[in-house]
């Protein structure tokens, strides 16, 4: 178990490098300067050198690749090209926002979409599961802005119940605020689980284990929750690693609808001002993110699942 | 073997078929078995005789698109007919189990055998540690080596011959009236057959449960069984005890079945015997005798009419216009 997760955090560590990587050289494709740009259209070219000089840009590109690498290892992710606050320090105030947003969401997505799949399964074919499946593949084609901004027009402006705008101060005010947010991003994702939930369910419930269990009387409900999500839960996870992964990138979009601080809205106004520091930043948190919580659903699984923590022990 | 006292189960004319694409495929038709208390019977028949749909009608484990057309299951005096899949599984695991053909897969892969074990106790209304005993004493009686270390382990972790073992504890635990066996040990080898089959009759003489065993092998049938019954096309062609019907059988079929039984082949050949020709089209059955088409001594009778049950010789069921005809035998 132990090498097991050793190597999955070795291989954890290189796709991070690798993105570090991919990321600086992508910065370097991006047509537009930089310094210009920060330093505006009437800087003097003195100015322009001196402002390159300072950020060390003037360098050949592997001493800045290697200084890159350098200042990421001591926890140095550059300063704010605007305000001049460490990078690290603004992604970090305007993270617990974002995954405020996002635990929401996946509360959100994963109880119903449990629930759908593990009934749509037990009563294949029914008029549940069509009326389900079809739900499911409307919600998921529907892209979340679209969702976010009718919750908005339903719910703040012509029903006045949640406040449309802004992430709320206390514990209540702030859960109020996050209800509408975290149903635009988590919509896509009940219809989402429920279709690999209900695949995955109705693979299992062929095995023939699950025929044992009938044979001793053991009740359809305990068998659907107990015997069969147990296992066909496994696959979902995986994915609902991903999920949570991709879900900092769906919230950009809920973020600037509903006017929240997070992590989304910091990136998008970054892009928009070309505060590179912040961007490379962001996304190489989000990818560390990403990287982490698929990990973490690997290791989930490698606990839930006796083969594989068998074959892994080995 | 006298049948005095009241059978265990009871199957009366059953008929069912499946719904396919292609039409009503008749899988069981007018098919009468008895079993008696402690018995154990045989039920023998190539694959596609209806052996697994007997199996799942008598459960009442049924696909869904199987539908019982006419006759009865009597068990202990209920029709398990009119119980349905609903009414059954109070008596599924209790007074009626099963163990199933494949031990590699019929546990869960994901819980420990004693949470199934426990599991499977549901209907009593006792204390986990209670149910713990009796799984950790069942499974001594199956002779599971290091019982206390073994039962919190997974299904994987024990030997195919292992996993049928406790499957069987898993089955005999509620000390149930009748054991339907699904060809248990056909996943294992020759020596772990012999050895489940010897602890399956010694179980079965200790908890005096009757068994409906499945099996295409012969000589398990003659080594365990009281009785069998012989399965052609969906229908019981022949029933009686043991020895007698091994010694005598009435039916062609049967009688070309034993003569194609390779242990029963004592010269060197370069063919195996076979019975000419194919199982007929359960969809489109052929008038008269089920198995006419393929009989050697098939005539307009035969082929006309469909044979009635009658007794001949020491089988009490034989399907057959002519049982008392000279015993058949396989040409080389």
């Amino acid at each position: 178990m132990l090498s097991y997760i050793a190597r999955r955090v070795t291989l954890a560590i290189i796709v991070i490098l690798t993105v570090i990587a991919a990321m600086f050289v992508m910065m370097h494709a991006v047509p537009g300067d930089a310094v210009r740009t920060a330093l505006g259209p009437r800087a003097s070219e003195a100015m322009v050198e001196a402002y390159r000089a300072r950020l060390g840009l003037d360098q050949p590109v592997w001493v800045q690749i290697l200084r890159y690498f350098g200042a990421i290892l001591r926890g140095d992710l550059g300063q704010d090209a605007i305000s001049g606050t460490p990078v690290l320090q603004v992604i970090l105030s305007q993270l617990p926002d974002t995954l405020y947003l996002i635990a929401g969401a996946m509360l959100v997505a994963v109880i119903p979409g449990i629930h759908l799949g593990v009934v749509s399964a037990t009563h294949r074919g029914s008029l549940f599961d069509r009326v389900t499946s079809v739900l499911s593949v409307s919600v998921m084609a529907v892209p979340s802005f679209v969702i976010a901004i009718y919750l908005l027009l339903i719910f703040s402006i012509r029903l006045g119940w949640f406040p449309a705008i802004g992430s709320g101060d206390g514990l209540a005010d702030k859960l109020h605020r996050l209800v509408l947010p975290s149903i635009a991003l988590g919509l896509a994702w009940i219809g989402y689980l429920a279709r690999i939930l209900r695949a995955s369910m109705l693979e299992v419930m062929a095995e023939n284990h699950v025929r044992t269990a009938r044979a001793f009387g053991i009740s359809q409900r305990r068998i659907m929750y107990d015997y069969v999500l147990r296992i066909a839960i496994l696959p979902t996870i995986t994915v609902l690693g991903m999920g949570i992964g991709q879900m900092i990138s769906g919230a950009v979009f809920a973020e600037i609808v509903f006017g929240r601080p997070g992590v989304g809205k910091l990136v998008y106004d970054a892009i928009a001002n070309r505060n590179y520091p912040i961007v490379t930043g962001t996304v190489l948190l989000t990818t560390g993110f990403f990287v982490l919580v698929s990990l973490l659903a690997d290791l989930l699984i490698a606990f839930l699942d006796p083969r594989v923590r068998n074959v892994i022990s080995r | 073997m006298t049948r005095s006292r009241d059978p265990v189960l009871s199957v009366e004319g059953l008929s069912l078929s499946y719904d396919t694409p292609n039409g009503e495929l008749l899988a069981l038709r007018d098919v009468n078995l008895t079993i008696g208390p402690g018995e154990i019977v045989g039920l023998v028949g190539e694959s596609g005789s209806g052996k697994s749909s007997l199996m799942q009608a008598i459960l009442q484990l049924m696909p869904a698109a199987a539908r019982v057309t006419g006759g009865r299951i009597l068990f202990e005096g209920r029709d398990l007919v009119q119980l349905g899949p609903h009414g059954m599984s109070g008596l599924l695991g209790d007074r009626i189990s099963v163990v199933f053909q494949d031990p590699m897969t019929s546990l869960n892969p994901v819980l420990t055998i004693g949470r199934q074990m426990i599991d499977i106790q549901h209907r009593r209304p006792e204390s986990r540690a209670a149910k713990r005993r009796r799984a950790v004493e069942m499974l001594r009686r199956v002779r599971i080596p290091d019982v206390e270390s073994r039962i919190d382990r997974y299904p994987h972790e024990f030997s195919g011959g292992m996993r049928q073992r406790i499957a069987i504890a898993m089955a005999l635990m509620a000390e149930p009236a009748l054991l339907v066996a699904d060809e248990p040990t056909t996943a294992l080898d020759a020596t772990l057959e012999i050895a489940t089959i010897k602890l399956l009759r010694e179980l079965q003489q200790e908890i005096g449960c009757a068994i409906l065993f499945i099996t295409h092998h012969l000589g398990v049938v003659a080594e365990l069984c009281d009785r069998i019954d012989i399965m052609y096309a969906g229908e019981l062609v022949e029933s009686g005890p043991v020895m007698p019907v091994f010694r005598d059988p009435r039916h062609p079929y049967t009688q070309l079945l034993f003569a194609c039984d390779p242990a029963q082949i004592r010269e060197a050949t370069r063919h195996l015997p076979a019975i000419g020709g194919g199982l007929p089209d359960l969809i489109d059955l052929p008038q008269g005798c089920i198995f006419a088409p393929r009989c050697p001594r098939a005539d307009q009778t035969c082929r006309r009419l469909h044979p009635a049950d009658r007794p001949a010789g020491r089988s009490e069921l034989v399907r057959c216009h002519y049982p008392d005809a000279p015993r058949l035998e396989v040409a080389r």
